[in-house]
C-alpha cells in the first residue's frame, strides 16, 4: 500500500505498532500548513493541522503580531555608526556583562488623579449640604469595619447592625418631614432631624453605603490605592477602605469600596467577582444584604 | 513602556546628551568616564578614558565626530567620538562646569567654578577643524557673577550666551564683546540656584530649572518669562520635547522626605508637564535616587533620564503617549 511504501525507507514499523507520537508520519493526510503573511498591522497567522492525542485531526491557528517598539529610522551615517568598534571600557566587554537590561516592570506615564471622580460626586450630591454631610460621615468612622458612618465600634460587626441603624435613622426624618410644619408644640428637634438639615447628607451617605461593595480574598499587600485603581473603572468611587492589621501592616484580606452610583457598583460586582488579582481570586459582593 | 536600564556608571549621573541624529546617547557622571550608548537599545558603544575628576557636562558636534567634556579636574577635553581618543585638553585654574558647542561647532563656551579665590568665568574657545591645530587660547573671557555658573548655552546665531547659576539669576551676554545684555529680575525669576537650562528644538525659547521647585520657560532673545511649572521637589534637570508641547522636569530630594520610607522603591519620577497649559500630564517613576539629567531624543519618541543612583533609564514612548489629551 502507499502508506507502507512511504514509510518503508524510514523504519520497519507496522501500522499496528504505531503509537500516538508517530502520528506525524501520517502528515500527508493533513492539509498543508498555511501561513498568512504579516499584513499591514504586522499580524501573521499560521494555520497548521495536527493529530492530537486521540488521533483526531486538529486545526491549530496561531496568530502573532510582531510589534517593533522603537522605530529605527536610522540615517546612513547612523547605520555606519552602528558598526563602529567598541572602545574604552567597552572594548573587552563580554556578552555576559549585564550593563544594559530591559526593565522587568512595565512603567506607565501615570496621570495625576483626575479631579473628575471627586467633582462628579459633588455634582451628583447637588447641594453643598450633602457634601458637608458626607464629610461628616467620614469623620465618624467605625474602627471595626471602617465603612459605616452611622455607628461606632461597639455596634459592629457591620453585617448585622448596620441595616438596623439605617432603619433607625430612616424613620424619624421621614416622620418629621411629614409633619415638618407642625412641630409638637415647640418640642426640641435635634439638628439632624430638623427640616432640611443634613437629611440629604445622611441620605447621600446611606445611598452611598447602599452602594458599598465588599471585596474579600485580597492579597496581603493590597492597599486602598490598589482597590481604587481596580474599581474606578466602573465609575466614581466615593470611598475605599482596606482592613489592615495594625501590628503586621498586612491587609486582613478584605476591604470595602463605596460607589457613588449603584449601577456602577453592580457592574463592578458582576465583572470582578471571581477576578484574579495578585494571584488570588477576588470575591466581590454587596456589603449589605442585597439592596433592591 | 519598558525602560531600558543602563548601569555603566558607578557614581551619580550628571548630564545626558543625544547626538543630532538621535542614535547615540552620551552620559556623564561623577565617575570620571563619559560613556556613549546606542540610543535605540541602550547597548554601550564605548567610554572616554582620561579625566581625573567628575565629568559635569558634555556636548557633541553636529556631525557626531567630536565630543567635548567638562570636568572637575580643571580640564575640558576634546575627544574623537568614534575611537575614544583624546584630541585636546584645555587647562583651567578651576573646575570646569558647563560646556556647549556653538552652532557650526567652531566655538565652545566653557564655564569654570569659583575656586580658591578665583571668580567664576565664562570662556569661549575656538575649536579648530583639525585637532592638531587646536590651541588653548580663549576668544573671550567673561568674569562671571557671584557663585557657580551651573549651565551656559549659546543663543540664536551664536550672538549671545545665556548663563544660569547659584545666584538664581539668568543672564544674557553678548558673545563677541562679553557685555551683559539682560538679566532676569527678582520677582519673576528664580529664587534659588538654577540647576539646568534646556533650549527648545528651534532655539527660540528655553527652560530653566531651579532648586526653588519650579521650572520657567523664557523667550531666548528678550528673556521674558513665558510659563512657570511648579513641582514638589527641587528641580535638577529639565528638557523640552522636540515633537510635542511637553516639558519634562526631573527632581531632587526634599529634605523633609528623606526619612519617609516608602515601600515601593523607585519613587523618584520625571514629571511631564504640558508646555502651554502648565498642567501636569503625569510622571514616570523608576529611579532610586534624585534625577540629575534628562534628555529627549531629537525625534521626540524617546527620552532618557539619569539619576543619583547611577542608572540611565531609556524610555521609548508607547503609542498612547502621542494621543494624550488634556
Amino acid at each position: 500500500m502507499a502508506v507502507d511504501m512511504a514509510r518503508a525507507p524510514q523504519s520497519k514499523l507496522r501500522w499496528g505498532e504505531l503509537d500516538e507520537d508517530d502520528g506525524e508520519d501520517l502528515d500527508f493526510l493533513l492539509p498543508p500548513k498555511i501561513v498568512e503573511g504579516p499584513d499591514e498591522n504586522g499580524v501573521k497567522r499560521v494555520i497548521e493541522y495536527r493529530f492530537n492525542e486521540d488521533g483526531n485531526k486538529v486545526k491549530v491557528t496561531t496568530t502573532t503580531r510582531v510589534r517593533k517598539l522603537a522605530r529605527a529610522r536610522l540615517s546612513r551615517r547612523a547605520i555606519e555608526r552602528r558598526s563602529w568598534a567598541k572602545f574604552g571600557d567597552a572594548a573587552h566587554e563580554d556578552t555576559g556583562s549585564r550593563l544594559t537590561m530591559v526593565s522587568t516592570e512595565e512603567i506607565i506615564l501615570e496621570r495625576p488623579r483626575a479631579p473628575g471622580s471627586q467633582a462628579e460626586e459633588v455634582k451628583v450630591a447637588g447641594d453643598p449640604l450633602a457634601a458637608m454631610g458626607k464629610a461628616g460621615a467620614v469623620l465618624m468612622v467605625c474602627r471595626a469595619c471602617g465603612k459605616k458612618g452611622d455607628h461606632w465600634t461597639s455596634k459592629c460587626p457591620y453585617k448585622d447592625l448596620a441595616p438596623q441603624v439605617d432603619a433607625f435613622i430612616d424613620k424619624p426624618p421621614t416622620e418629621t418631614t411629614a409633619s415638618s410644619g407642625a412641630t409638637k408644640g415647640g418640642a426640641y428637634v435635634p439638628p439632624s432631624l430638623r427640616a432640611g438639615a443634613e437629611r440629604s447628607g445622611t441620605e447621600m451617605r446611606r445611598r452611598n453605603d447602599e452602594n458599598s461593595v465588599r471585596v474579600t480574598n485580597l492579597s496581603e499587600d493590597t492597599r486602598e490605592p490598589d482597590l481604587l485603581e481596580l474599581f474606578r473603572a466602573f465609575g466614581p468611587v466615593s470611598r475605599v477602605y482596606v482592613a489592615v492589621d495594625q501590628k503586621t501592616g498586612m491587609s486582613r484580606g478584605f476591604g470595602f469600596v463605596n460607589f457613588v452610583n449603584k449601577e456602577d457598583a453592580e457592574r463592578a460586582i458582576n465583572k470582578l467577582n471571581g477576578y484574579g488579582y495578585d494571584n488570588l481570586i477576588l470575591r466581590v459582593e454587596w456589603a449589605t444584604p442585597r439592596p433592591n | 513602556m519598558r525602560p531600558i536600564l543602563m548601569k555603566g556608571h558607578e557614581r551619580p549621573l550628571t548630564f545626558l546628551k543625544y547626538n543630532r541624529e538621535g542614535d547615540l546617547l552620551f552620559s556623564c557622571a561623577k565617575d570620571h568616564t563619559p560613556t556613549v550608548w546606542f540610543a535605540d537599545n541602550g547597548e554601550r558603544l564605548g567610554t572616554y578614558r582620561g579625566h581625573n575628576g567628575a565629568v559635569w557636562c558634555c556636548d557633541v558636534s553636529r556631525d557626531s565626530m567630536r565630543l567635548i567634556t567638562g570636568s572637575a579636574d580643571q580640564t575640558v577635553k576634546l575627544w574623537n567620538v568614534q575611537t575614544g581618543a583624546q584630541l585636546y585638553s584645555f587647562n583651567f585654574d578651576s573646575p570646569a562646569r558647563a560646556v556647549d558647542f556653538s552652532v557650526g561647532d567652531k566655538l565652545a563656551v566653557i564655564t569654570t567654578d569659583p575656586f580658591m579665590g578665583l571668580p567664576s568665568t565664562i570662556q569661549v574657545k575656538r575649536i579648530a577643524k583639525d585637532p592638531s591645530e587646536q590651541t588653548g587660547e580663549s576668544v573671550l573671557t567673561i568674569t562671571g557673577p557671584q557663585g557657580r555658573i551651573n549651565r551656559a548655552v549659546w543663543g540664536p546665531l551664536n550672538k549671545t550666551i545665556i548663563s544660569g547659576g547659584e545666584d538664581a539669576v539668568l543672564r544674557i551676554w553678548d558673545s563677541e564683546t562679553g557685555q551683559l545684555l539682560k538679566e532676569s529680575n527678582n520677582e519673576t525669576g528664580h529664587q534659588k540656584t538654577i540647576t539646568s537650562l534646556s533650549k527648545s528644538a528651534d532655539g527660540s525659547h528655553f527652560l530653566s530649572g531651579s532648586l526653588d521647585k519650579s521650572a520657567k520657560l523664557w523667550d531666548i532673545r528678550t528673556l521674558t518669562l513665558i510659563k512657570t511649572y511648579v513641582t514638589e521637589r527641587p528641580v535638577n534637570a529639565v528638557a523640552i520635547s522636540p515633537l510635542l508641547d511637553h516639558v519634562v522636569i526631573g527632581g531632587g530630594q526634599d529634605a523633609s522626605h528623606v526619612t519617609t520610607t516608602d515601600r515601593r522603591a523607585g519613587k523618584f519620577e520625571a514629571k511631564f508637564f504640558h508646555k502651554i497649559l502648565q498642567e501636569e500630564i503625569g510622571g514616570v517613576k523608576g529611579h532610586f535616587g534624585p534625577i540629575n539629567a534628562l534628555a529627549f531624543n531629537p525625534d521626540g519618541r524617546s527620552f532618557s533620564s539619569g539619576g543619583e543612583d547611577g542608572y540611565v533609564r531609556l524610555h521609548h514612548f508607547d503609542p498612547e503617549y502621542f494621543n494624550i489629551k488634556m
